[in-house]
């Protein structure tokens, strides 16, 4: 069991564990895959969608002035790996009555690879410093 | 006579759809030729069930209205030379008419159509010649077909899903003109995601 559960952790390194299914993230496809959510997202400002800067780490439902459904603010959720995942298979099983109404990725490797992109542009000159106090 | 050889807009659509023997039925399609009495009765018909329904179509509202300013964004810009001037203003139309489509649809389903903000943001201090302006909608309309690619399997009404598909087809060839009027391939792939 014990080293059933370190390969997973070693492979959770590599890239990302679903659910049986391992794939290795490749940020520029995820560049690529973010290209579907530019109707309703962008990275430094909010739209019909919250923005994306800042969002691993971030409580769902949580960007200030955003209009958000009482789902997606009562969801309980954190913004990371695991729930960006879950969340990205299908949004509107993962909160009911979210107005996020995309059917989601079913590909894990693609969810993974848009994983990476949102969250190594959140490292670059895309998305602005917070300001320092 | 071929099609291409139709006088009129009017005629050529009438020779069409006498040829190919497409039937238009349903809620979703009377609203989209303007048919209130019929798409009253059909939206009756879905009752309780139309909440989820009323959900997409105003996330789908909510980014016409937006693409509507954008395209106003982008034509009063003074980057954009004729005929690609001429282009975006028919492309607003074109948003304009989806707009008008989901709202009346939403109200017919029991809804409040969101509104369009009175303000949006857009990346104006990025859009400096006419291909920025070109490269901006164009990830707008990609982004659009995937949007409506992704909520035409969750409708409840299947003919909200077909009006939404045929909304999809026109963001298509919206995204394919303009990567045309960019010098790139017009149809990158065949598939859309």
């Amino acid at each position: 069991m014990f080293r059933n559960t370190g390969i997973a952790v070693a492979l959770l390194l590599l890239g990302l564990y679903s659910g049986g299914e391992v794939v290795a993230a490749d940020a520029k496809k995820g560049e690529e895959i973010y290209g579907r959510c530019l109707a309703c997202h962008a990275l430094a400002y909010d739209r019909v969608g919250p923005r994306h800067c800042g969002l691993i780490g971030r409580k769902a439902g949580s960007v200030p002035g955003f209009n958000y459904s009482p789902a997606m603010k009562r969801s309980g959720l954190t913004w990371n790996e695991k729930t960006l995942n879950r969340f990205l298979k299908n949004p509107p099983a993962t909160v009911p009555g979210t107005t996020m109404t995309y059917a989601g990725i079913p590909d894990a490797k693609e969810r993974a690879d848009l994983i990476a992109y949102l969250k190594s542009v959140n490292q670059s000159d895309a998305c602005p410093r917070p300001a320092s106090r | 006579m071929s099609f291409f050889e139709m006088k009129t807009p009017a005629a050529a659509r009438r020779f069409f759809l006498q040829r190919s023997g497409v039937v238009l039925s349903g809620a979703a399609v009377a609203l989209l030729a303007g048919n209130d009495a019929l798409a009253a009765t059909s939206a009756k018909g879905s009752g309780k069930d139309s909440a989820g329904d009323v959900r997409i179509l105003n996330t789908a509202l909510g980014a016409e209205l937006e693409a509507i300013a954008a395209y106003g964004v982008g034509a009063k810009s003074g980057l954009l030379e004729k005929p690609v001037l001429d282009l975006a203003v028919v492309f607003q139309g074109h948003h304009k008419e989806h707009a008008d489509v989901l709202a009346k649809t939403i109200q017919k389903l029991g809804g409040k159509p969101v509104a369009a903000k009175s303000q949006y943001n857009f990346p104006t201090d990025q859009l400096k010649s006419q291909a920025d302006v070109l490269k901006f909608a164009a990830g707008l309309e990609k982004g659009a077909v995937s949007a409506y690619l992704g909520a035409v399997p969750l409708f409840r009404n299947r003919d909200l899903s077909k009006a939404a598909a045929s909304i999809l087809g026109d963001e298509a060839m919206h995204y394919a003109v303009l990567r045309n009027a960019l010098g790139e391939a017009p149809v990158p792939s065949a598939f859309v995601s």
